[in-house]
Parts: structure tokens; sequence; C-alpha cells
């Protein structure tokens, strides 16, 4: 990756998780952890990867995004915002009672949102659903379905894991949010659903492992996903959860929370300090 | 005597002529044959998508292909689509209002030897507490060809109630008009109300000609459409007959019977008897023998008519 496009897409990924701090602690709730573990990973596909127009947000061809793990829906509406599909200043107004921005994406209300989700392992399959529609219409466009490691212990992922297999559907490509982390603690202690390379290589998935904070590996993994015909895609993104506020790293603790005047001050020199 | 065609068949081959014209795709999870989707696939094999047992992504899947602008109907049995896949419905295709159409076979005790864990008794109540969820119940083939013709014309989420029984066809083909939200009187009668919908329509009408015989005027309704409910024509029914029967092949709590009850309690209260299962579980039998044990004959039906009368006659004393 060129130093300049690099440089571009680290610039965005700061502003995005400035943004996801803003949202979360105007609303004082929220998700911040798997957010900004998300963060570069939505901000590489809206900026590098996704045929999208902030401008015509139903353009019939464009690629969609379903993000299966709702949650981190702060992310999502940063990304939105900084690529123009509608004001930064109603990232302040998340989760309020006259807001577009609802906890969880609203397909129906915010512009950009191709998929409402919120309830975990649903998102994935509408994705399924989606690649199949391009297939059935001739369509070229592709299907990017972002999924958190927790949320594999849904028994429907692995439903839609087969159907998209089954149905070679190659113009799917899942993301793999894997920061080791749910909200009670840490995923293999839970009930372990590892290992996720072996798991999807059995359903028949082409299997790409990358560094969720690592713009370059991001791309060679996107290039090899779109390189795959006959078989869908998931790229193991192997991140951290907070990443970029210290106190927040691989914390479950910052799965749900948002927080307060002082830590709000504190994650924002943080990421203003980072280069 | 009139024809017996199962609901079910009337959906498959609605699918088969309406392809003919219309593009669509059709999703089954492993009962192409037993929801009769199997003819559709058959005619239309690359329209036709075969989920395999995973109703949760199929309805998910279904949201998403609606959500690509193409028009989708999904099938199983009633107790899976509506009940195992309910969240799904619920978040993935009634929260975003989806265009998924949701044709539900096997409803109801008439089901048969099957038993208990395959005869959905809750499907009209949990499909009707979804907002902005259609919800309709066919009584006979042609109603069920013509309703699948609506929901295919209609852009938004439909639930449609099928039954694997072969039932009496009650309406012509030539003049039967389907109209969402319309309730359809089929006899005349100032003395009691029976709505009925599925294929408690046909043993209603029989219950009307027992309480001729008796003196009795029932006015049978047909419930098609049970959600949107024709408020308009029970609160009218309900001012003219004072009583009510609801006949369902459901569980009398969240059914038709309430359905019916939300609107007179607000607007006319009468007194209303429902007939259903009573809250309980079904069994395993022949049908005949399953209908009259759980109270759902002609005879049951005329029985509960006198039985609303005597209440409104207590009540207005």
């Amino acid at each position: 990756m060129n130093q300049a496009k690099l440089k571009k897409l680290q610039k965005t990924a700061k502003e995005v998780r400035l943004d996801i701090l803003e949202e979360v602690h105007a609303a004082a709730s929220g998700h911040p952890g798997g957010s900004l573990s998300v963060a570069d990973i939505l901000t590489y596909l809206y900026y590098e990867e996704m045929n999208v127009d902030p401008q015509n947000p139903q353009m019939e061809d464009r690629d969609r995004l379903v993000l299966s793990k709702g949650h981190t829906a702060p992310a999502l509406y940063a990304v939105l915002a900084e690529k123009g599909y509608f004001p930064k200043e109603e990232l302040k107004k998340l989760r309020q009672i006259d807001s577009f921005l609802q906890g969880h994406p609203d397909m129906k209300h915010t512009p950009g949102v191709d998929m409402s989700t919120g309830s975990l392992g649903l998102g994935v399959s509408a994705s399924c659903g989606m690649a199949l529609a391009a297939k059935l219409k001739n369509k070229d466009y592709r299907v990017y379905s972002v999924l958190g490691d927790g949320e594999s212990e849904e028994g429907q992922v692995w439903e839609a894991a087969m159907f998209a297999a089954h149905n070679n559907l190659d113009n799917l490509c899942w993301i793999l949010d894997l920061n080791m982390l749910q909200i009670d603690g840490n995923i293999k202690d839970v009930v372990d659903p590892t290992p996720h390379d072996k798991k999807f290589e059995a359903f028949n998935w082409n299997v790409i492992v990358a560094d969720a904070h690592d713009f370059a590996s991001l791309e060679a993994a996107f290039k090899a996903a779109r390189k795959c015909k006959g078989k869908p895609s998931i790229i193991i993104a192997n991140s951290v959860k907070g990443k970029g506020v210290s106190f927040m790293e691989n914390q479950a603790g910052w799965h749900g929370k948002a927080p307060n005047d002082e830590q709000y001050a504190a994650a924002v020199a943080e990421i203003k300090a980072a280069d | 005597m009139a024809d017996k065609i199962a609901t079910r068949e009337a959906y498959g081959n609605a699918l088969v002529e309406l392809a003919e014209t219309n593009e669509f795709v059709v999703l089954d999870a492993d009962l192409a044959e037993a929801t009769k989707t199997g003819v559709f696939k058959k005619k239309y094999p690359e329209r036709f998508f075969d989920c395999g047992i995973a109703e949760g992504n199929m309805v998910t899947v279904a949201a998403g292909i609606a959500a690509s602008g193409m028009n989708v109907f999904c099938s199983s049995f009633a107790m899976f689509a509506a009940g195992r896949a309910f969240e799904q419905v619920r978040n993935m295709i009634g929260y975003p209002h989806l265009n998924v159409k949701i044709c539900a076979t096997h409803a109801g005790i008439s089901v048969g030897e099957d038993g208990a864990t395959h005869q959905c008794l809750e499907d009209i109540a949990l499909m009707r507490t979804i907002p902005g969820m259609v919800v309709i119940n066919p009584a006979d083939a042609t109603e069920a060809r013509a309703a699948v013709e609506w929901a295919l014309n209609y852009k938004g989420p439909v639930y449609m109630r099928l039954g694997r029984l072969a039932v009496p066809v009650l309406f012509d083909k030539e003049t039967y008009k389907f109209e969402v939200g319309k309730n359809v009187r089929l006899t005349k009668g100032r003395d009691v109300t029976i709505y009925a919908t599925g294929l408690t329509v046909g043993m209603s009408l029989d219950a009307a000609k027992l309480l001729k015989a008796e003196g009795i005027g029932a006015r049978v309704v047909n419930v098609a459409t049970i959600k949107p409910i024709d408020e308009e024509e029970i609160v009218a029914s309900a001012k003219q007959t004072r009583c009510i029967v609801t006949v369902e092949e459901h569980n009398v709590i969240g059914g038709l019977g309430e359905a019916v009850c939300g609107v007179t309690a607000a607007k006319c209260p009468v007194p209303v008897v429902r007939v259903g299962t009573m809250d309980e579980f079904g069994r395993s039998g022949k049908v005949p023998a399953l209908l009259e044990h759980y109270g759902l004959t002609a005879e049951n039906i005329a029985a509960k008519a006198k039985e609303a009368m005597a209440l409104k006659k207590k009540f207005s004393k």
C-alpha cells in the first residue's frame, strides 16, 4: 500500500475513533469496545473496497454492507458520517428519542444502512440473501458482512455459512472481528467458538487471515477475497477490543459501557496524540 | 358434494400459475413436497432454493432477497415458520417492513397424526403481534389462490396460514374476489354472528344450517384477514346481533377470538364465546377425531351459538 493512501486511511480512522467516543459519550450508553475494534475494517471497506455513493445511498448496483454485529453501530455511523451520508452533527444524537441513529442499525431511517441488524447471528443470513439476489439479477455487486467472534456462537451463523457455500456465493465476503472478548469474558472461557479458520474451511469457505488494524493487511485480504471464485470468503481479522484507547483495550468491561467525562477526555487525548 | 382441496395445494398451484407472468423467488426448508412449493420447484428450479432444515436462516435469507428489491415467498410448516423463526421474522422482516411472503402450511390440529409438536396453535397470535404484518387465513382453495396473488402484488410483510387437510371448495373461482381486511358475510341472520377463519368456515356454515332448523338466524362471517381486522364490519354485526361466536383452529388465546374481542370490547361490548383449542396442546389422531375432540364441529359451534344467545339475554336484563 502506498504511503499516501495509508496516511489518508489512518487519518480517517482516527476521526472515526473520535466520532465513536463522542457518540457513545453523548448518548451515555452504547458499545465502545467493539466499535473501536471494527473501526479500521469499516473505514477500509467504505473508503477503499466498496463501490458506494453517499449522494445516492440506494444506488441499485452499489456494494452492500450488513453489520451483523449491530451493537457496533457507532462505528458504522461514524464512517457513514465521515463519508458524507449525513451531517456529522447527527452523531451527537445517537440513541436519543428524536434521532435516526438508533441503538442498532435501522435501514428504514438511516441513510447508508443497507440492513437493519442488532439481534446477533441474523445479519449474516440476510447478507446471503442479498448475495443470492445479486446472482439472480445478474448484477456484479458484492456483499460484505461484519460479524463478531462472540456472535459466532449463534447457531444461525453456521446455517448461513452452509447456505452461502452450498450456493457458491463468491460475491459474498464476511469479516470476522476476532477480538477474543464477549460480554461475559474471553470467548474461550464462555463457550469456545474457535478455531474459526478450520471451521470455515470445513464449511467450504475461502479463509483469509488478516490484522484488523493494519490497512496493508486488510487490503491484501480483500484483494484475495475478490479473486476467489466459486465459494464465499471470510476474512478472519485479528483485532483488539477497544483499540486505540489504552484503558479500554482488551477489557470485556468496555463492551457496553460509555465513558464518563473524565474518561472521555483521556480517551480523546490519547487518540489525538497517536500518530 | 363440493370438491375438496387443501389450501396448501392451491398455494403451490398459484405459485406456478403466477410465475408465468411474474418474477419471484421461492424458498423452502426441506418440506417442498409437503408445503407444495415442490410443484413450483419442478417447473422453475432456477428460482427455487431449498434452505435445508434451517428455518431461521431461510426467513432471514428471504429478508436479504427482499431488501435487494426482489419478490420472495418462503414456506415451511407453521410451527417452524412462525414458531421457530419468530424472532427472525420479527426483527429482520417485520421491523424493517420487508416485502417477504411467509406462506406457512400444516397449521392447526388438522395436521393429524404427527401430533402436538407439529400442530401449530400459536401462529396467528405470534404473527399478529408484529407491527405491520398482514395475517391471512384462507378458507378454501379459491380464496387461497386469490390471496396468494394479492400478496404477490402487495409490498410488505405477509403471513399466510395454510392447511394440510383437503377442505371443501366454498367459493366460485369465477366470481370470487379477495379483498384484504374485509370480512365477508356468508349467511344472513340477526340472532348471532359466527366469525370463522380457515377450515372452520365450512363447519360454521353447517352449524348455521343446524341453527336454522331450530329457527335461529346465524350470520356466518368469513374472516380471511385476521390482521388488519375488519373493525367496521365487526362493530356493525355486534350492534345487529348483540352476541358473537368465534371459531378457529388455534388457541383461543391470541387468535381470531381475541382479535374480535379487541374490537367489541372497545367499540361495542357484547358477549363473545370463543371456540378453538382451550389453552391446551394438540395430540395425535385422525383429523375427524381430533376436530371432534377439540370441539371444532358444527354441533359444538351451534351449541356455543345458543350459549352466546343466552348470555345476550342474561346481560340485557
